[in-house]
């Protein structure tokens, strides 16, 4: 997550207070990626330094922020940046599944079932929150649901796979799957 | 109250080396108001399980109840009366009557439980309206794109006050944006007093329900149990 092309996004609208910034960026992402103050400031002092942008006392004392020419530069070069995918993620489940498959102890299917429950009743929560994002209107952060929708829809999909290929696997060579499959095309052939 | 009440259903189809059990005593329960969606691979028995919830294919062995009514101890006539009232089917394909406007589908499905023509073009119209379709009421299926023509679909399924909705892969042919639109109406419902059963091999949409109930091989495989609320998400993303 970049703070300091978010901050910069924020002040694009008009210049801000440090605190409200933080305010402003926690309220755009419903909360979900808490700001410390001190990351806000921290950063704030580097865009500073860096010419993005500038800061000047009000009345009261405290330091106002504004965007300069260079930091809408900055900000116009992110948005036209596409974000950068790891080729390989360190990700937990698929570390876990690799030590899963080589203990030989570990019921596989078992740790694949658990997390799909899991996984969907996570996507159940993001589906929630959708639904009152969309009664809202708020489709910056119905976006941001929905991307966290795909992700989850995506593990899903990869646990049904790493399933599948568990149960072929598994299956005496020349075996065919004990499927229901006349069931599944008597209810195609009657329309359900 | 509980609407659907499936009991250790069993369906097995052909015999001896050919024998198939598509289905290998499985229970659920659906509640009124309660949206249950069914996932699994091809062939795990999402559809049978459907096929006997809504009374067009009879278990092997254990009961189908609706309404606490065994559906076994109903002859064919008693029967196709407690499906035709209680029981709204969506699939797929929208399967709208061409020749029939929007509001004319709807009100068909009224007239076929017996409501007068009049009344019934009146529900039609006040139950598109109910569900945003009040544009389109007078379009024939053919001036509706899919998403809408699928809402129409489902508008005709709860008619009448249709206690069960069964739907199999209703968003199988739409776009991601109106399979969104199909599954929020499918939540209306439900937030409505509609039991809902959907088929699904799409986990964003199975996501909509209240519960999830995984099959695999015609057994159950696990469900998503009571909800904790987004707070448990939101912590986790944190």
């Amino acid at each position: 997550m970049s703070v300091r092309h978010s901050l910069l996004a924020l002040l694009s609208g008009g210049a801000m207070h440090g605190y409200g910034l933080k305010t402003e960026f926690e309220a755009a992402t419903a909360d979900v990626w808490p700001l410390n103050v001190g990351q806000v400031y921290t950063t704030l002092g580097r865009l500073e330094r860096d010419g993005l942008v500038t800061a000047e006392a009000d009345a009261e004392g405290q330091k106002v922020y504004e965007i300069t020419g260079s930091g809408r530069d900055e900000l116009r070069h992110w948005f036209e940046t596409p974000v950068p995918r790891e080729v390989v993620p360190r990700q937990e489940l698929a570390i876990k599944l690799v030590f899963a498959m080589r203990s030989g102890t570990a019921d596989v299917a078992a740790v694949l079932q658990r997390q799909r429950v899991a996984t969907v009743r996570a996507l159940q929560d993001v589906t929630r929150l959708k639904a009152a994002a969309e009664s809202s209107g708020d489709l910056a952060w119905l976006l941001m649901l929905d991307g966290l929708a795909f992700q989850g829809e995506a593990e899903v999909r990869w646990l049904d796979l790493c399933q599948a290929r568990l149960a072929q696997a598994q299956r005496p060579a020349g075996q065919a799957p004990q499927r229901a499959e006349p069931a599944e095309r008597a209810a195609e052939r009657s329309g359900l | 109250m509980t609407v659907l009440e499936i009991d250790r259903a069993a369906r097995v189809y052909g015999s001896g080396r050919l024998r198939v059990t598509a289905l290998d005593g499985v229970s659920l329960r659906v509640g009124a108001g309660e949206f249950v969606a069914l996932m699994g691979p091809s062939g795990s028995g999402k559809s049978t399980l459907l096929r006997l919830a809504g009374g067009l294919d009879r278990p092997t062995s254990g009961q189908v109840r609706l309404a606490g009514r065994d559906l076994a101890s109903l002859d064919e006539a008693g029967l196709a009366a407690v499906l035709r009232r209680q029981i709204g089917f969506v699939f797929q394909e929208a399967n709208l009557l061409a020749g029939l406007t929007a509001a004319e589908n709807v009100a068909l499905a009224l007239e076929l439980d017996g409501v007068k023509p009049k009344a019934a073009h009146a529900g039609a119209h006040g139950l598109l309206d109910s569900l945003g379709l009040g544009a389109v009421r007078g379009r024939f299926p053919a001036q509706l794109s899919g998403g809408e023509q699928q809402r129409v679909a489902i508008a005709r399924a709860v008619a009448g006050g249709r206690t069960l909705l069964l739907a199999d892969e209703p968003t199988g042919a739409l776009d991601a944006l109106t399979g969104e639109s199909v599954m929020s109406l499918l939540h209306q419902r439900a937030a409505a007093g509609c039991a809902i059963v959907l088929a699904t091999h799409n986990v964003r949409h199975a996501a909509w329900a209240d519960r999830v109930v995984f099959l695999d091989d015609g057994r159950l495989a696990g469900e998503t149990g009571p909800q904790a609320g987004p707070e448990c998400l939101l912590g986790t993303v944190r």
